[in-house]
C-alpha cells in the first residue's frame, strides 16, 4: 500500500529523519510510538507530503509520490490525515467542513455530498450537528467530526498524528470507538498514539521511533511487553510511570 | 455674546450660499477617500497576494515580485503623505491635483492595506492550510475556499480604521489645490476673517468618522456570530 525507501528529511541543521525504509500493507494498523521530537510527525507529513522529504522516496499506490512530475494534491486526495487539534473550519458548519473538498474537487455534486456527509455523521451520531458550528462542539465531536471530513474523501490509507492527545481523559474513548470502527471495515491506519490500550488493541503492528530512525518493531503483545532494546523498555517504563 | 456667534455663523454659512462650499468640499472628500481606498483594496490584495505566495518560495520569479512588493511599501510607508502627492502634482502625465489624489491616497492606502491583508491571512492558524492541503486542495483553493474568508473578517477591523484615518488624511490635498472639505472652509475664512468655517469642518469630519465606526461596529458584530473559536 505505502513503502517509504531510505526516507530522510531535514530542516536547515537539524536532521529529523535518518533514513526511513517501511512497508505497509493493505489493511494494516500501525501504531507507532517514541518520545517527543523522535520524527513521528515529520515521517506521517512526509507521507503524504504535507512535508517534502529531503531525500528517499515513498511508492503509494505503485506510483513513486516523491517523484517530482507525480500531482502531489491528487495523491493527498487518496490520504487522508486527522491532526492532534483537530483543524475544523470554523467558518463553516459541520456539514459544510465535511463537504467542502469533495464538491470543489468536483468529486461528487452538492446533493451526492450532502447525503454522504449526513451518512457518515449519522455513523458517528453527530447527525444533529449538522448545521452547527465547531465552536459549539466538545473536542471529542471535533476530533470524530474530523474523522469523517477526511473519510468523505474516500481514501484509500488514514494518517493519524495522536488524535486523542488534545483531549480530556473522559472524551479519549469516543474517539478511540470511531476509529476501532474504521479499523474493523479494513481501512489501512497508521496511527501515531500515546494510547498503549489502542495499540495493543486495535493495531496489527507497533512501531517504536527514536532519533529519526525506527528502533523495533513488532506485534503490539510483544513489543509492548517484550521489547527489545533497551531505548523501547525505557519509553515504555516512562509512559507507564506517568500514567 | 449670542450675537456675535449668530453673526459668524451667518458669515459661515449664509452669506452667498456659503454652505454649499462645505458640501462640494465634502463630496471631494469622500469621492477620494471612496476611490483611494477601493484602488488600495485593489493594490493590497496584490501585493499581499504576491508576498504571502513567494513566502517560502524558491521561484526567482515570485522572488523578484516580492522585492518589488518590499520596496514599494517601504518608500511608501516611510516618506509622508504630502511628500508624495506634492511629487505626484509636479509629474507633467498627470491633468490635475484631483488625479494626483486618487493616484497618491490610493498608493498610499494600498501600501497600508497590504500589510493589513498580509497580517489577516497570517494570523489564519497554518493548521487551516494543512487541513485544506491533507484533502487534496490546492494551495490556491485552501486559499481561496478557507484562509481568504477567515482572513477577510480578521481584517476588517482594521481595514475600516484604515477608510476612517483615510476620510481625515484627504484634509491634505488642500497642498495640490484640490478643493475639499478643509480647503473649501479655508477658502471660506479668507472671507470671514475668522476661524468659525474651521469649527464648521471639524464638525463635520466628527459626524462623518462617527457614523463610520458606528457602522463598524454592527458590521463587525454580525460576523462575529458564526463562531468565536476554533
Ligand atoms: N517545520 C519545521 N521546521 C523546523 N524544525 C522542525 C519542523 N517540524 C519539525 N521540526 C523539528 O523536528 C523534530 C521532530 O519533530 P516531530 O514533530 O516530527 O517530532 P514528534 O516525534 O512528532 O514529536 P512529538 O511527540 O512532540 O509530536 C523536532 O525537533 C522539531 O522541532
Ligand atoms: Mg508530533
Amino acid at each position: 500500500m505505502i513503502r517509504t525507501v531510505d526516507l530522510r528529511k531535514r530542516f536547515g541543521k537539524l536532521d529529523v529523519l535518518n533514513g526511513i525504509s517501511e512497508h505497509i500493507e493493505q489493511s494494516e494498523k500501525v501504531a507507532i510510538i517514541g518520545p517527543s521530537g523522535s520524527g513521528k510527525s515529520t515521517f506521517l507529513r512526509c507521507l503524504n507530503l504535507l512535508d517534502i522529504p529531503t531525500s528517499g522516496e515513498v511508492w503509494f499506490d505503485g506510483k513513486n509520490i516523491t517523484d517530482p512530475r507525480c500531482d502531489a494534491d491528487a495523491t493527498r486526495r487518496l490520504i487522508g490525515m486527522v491532526f492532534q487539534h483537530f483543524n475544523l473550519f470554523p467558518n463553516m458548519t459541520i456539514l459544510e467542513n465535511i463537504t467542502l473538498a469533495p464538491v470543489r474537487l468536483r468529486l461528487k455534486s452538492k446533493e451526492e455530498a450532502d447525503r454522504a456527509a449526513l451518512a457518515l455523521l449519522e455513523r458517528i451520531g453527530l447527525a444533529d450537528k449538522a448545521n452547527a458550528y465547531s465552536a459549539t462542539l466538545s473536542g471529542g465531536q471535533k476530533q470524530r467530526v474530523a474523522i469523517v471530513r477526511a473519510l468523505a474523501m474516500e481514501p484509500k490509507l488514514m494518517l493519524f498524528d495522536e488524535p486523542t492527545s488534545a483531549l480530556d481523559p473522559e472524551l479519549v474513548g469516543e474517539v478511540l470507538d470511531v476509529m476501532k470502527d474504521l479499523a474493523m471495515s479494513g481501512m489501512t491506519m497508521l496511527v501515531i498514539t500515546h494510547e498503549m490500550a489502542f495499540a495493543r488493541d486495535a493495531s496489527d503492528r507497533v512501531i517504536f521511533m527514536d532519533g529519526g530512525l525506527i528502533v523495533e518493531q513488532s506485534s503490539p503483545d510483544v513489543l509492548l511487553s517484550n521489547p527489545r532494546h533497551a531505548r523501547t523498555r525505557q519509553f515504555l517504563q516512562r509512559l507507564l510511570q506517568e500514567a | 455674546m449670542m450675537e456675535t456667534l449668530i453673526n459668524s455663523l451667518t458669515r459661515a454659512l449664509l452669506r452667498d450660499d456659503r454652505w454649499k462650499m462645505y458640501l462640494q468640499g465634502l463630496e471631494l472628500t469622500l469621492m477620494i477617500a471612496a476611490v483611494a481606498c477601493a484602488i488600495g483594496i485593489v493594490i493590497g490584495i496584490l501585493v499581499a497576494s504576491a508576498k504571502v505566495a513567494a513566502q517560502g518560495s524558491g521561484n526567482p520569479v515570485l522572488r523578484a515580485l516580492n522585492l518589488l512588493c518590499e520596496a514599494y511599501t517601504t518608500v511608501i510607508r516611510g516618506t509622508p503623505l504630502v511628500v508624495q502627492l506634492l511629487i505626484l502634482y509636479s509629474l507633467a502625465a498627470i491633468p490635475n491635483g484631483l488625479t494626483a489624489c486618487f493616484i497618491g491616497f490610493g498608493l498610499n492606502s494600498g501600501a497600508y492595506v497590504s500589510e493589513i491583508f498580509r497580517s489577516g491571512i497570517q494570523s489564519v492558524d497554518i493548521g487551516q492550510m494543512e487541513a485544506g492541503r491533507s484533502l487534496g486542495l490546492s494551495r490556491g483553493a485552501t486559499m481561496r475556499f478557507i484562509i481568504l474568508p477567515q482572513a477577510v473578517k480578521n481584517v476588517l477591523p482594521a481595514l475600516f480604521n484604515e477608510f476612517i484615518a483615510l476620510v481625515k488624511e484627504t484634509s491634505i490635498a488642500g497642498y495640490i489645490a484640490v478643493n475639499e472639505l478643509t480647503k473649501m472652509a479655508n477658502n471660506i475664512k479668507s472671507r470671514t476673517y475668522d476661524f468659525t468655517p474651521f469649527l464648521l469642518a471639524a464638525a463635520i469630519y466628527l459626524i462623518l468618522t462617527f457614523m463610520l465606526t458606528r457602522l463598524q461596529k454592527r458590521i463587525e458584530r454580525r460576523f462575529a456570530k458564526s463562531d468565536k473559536d476554533r
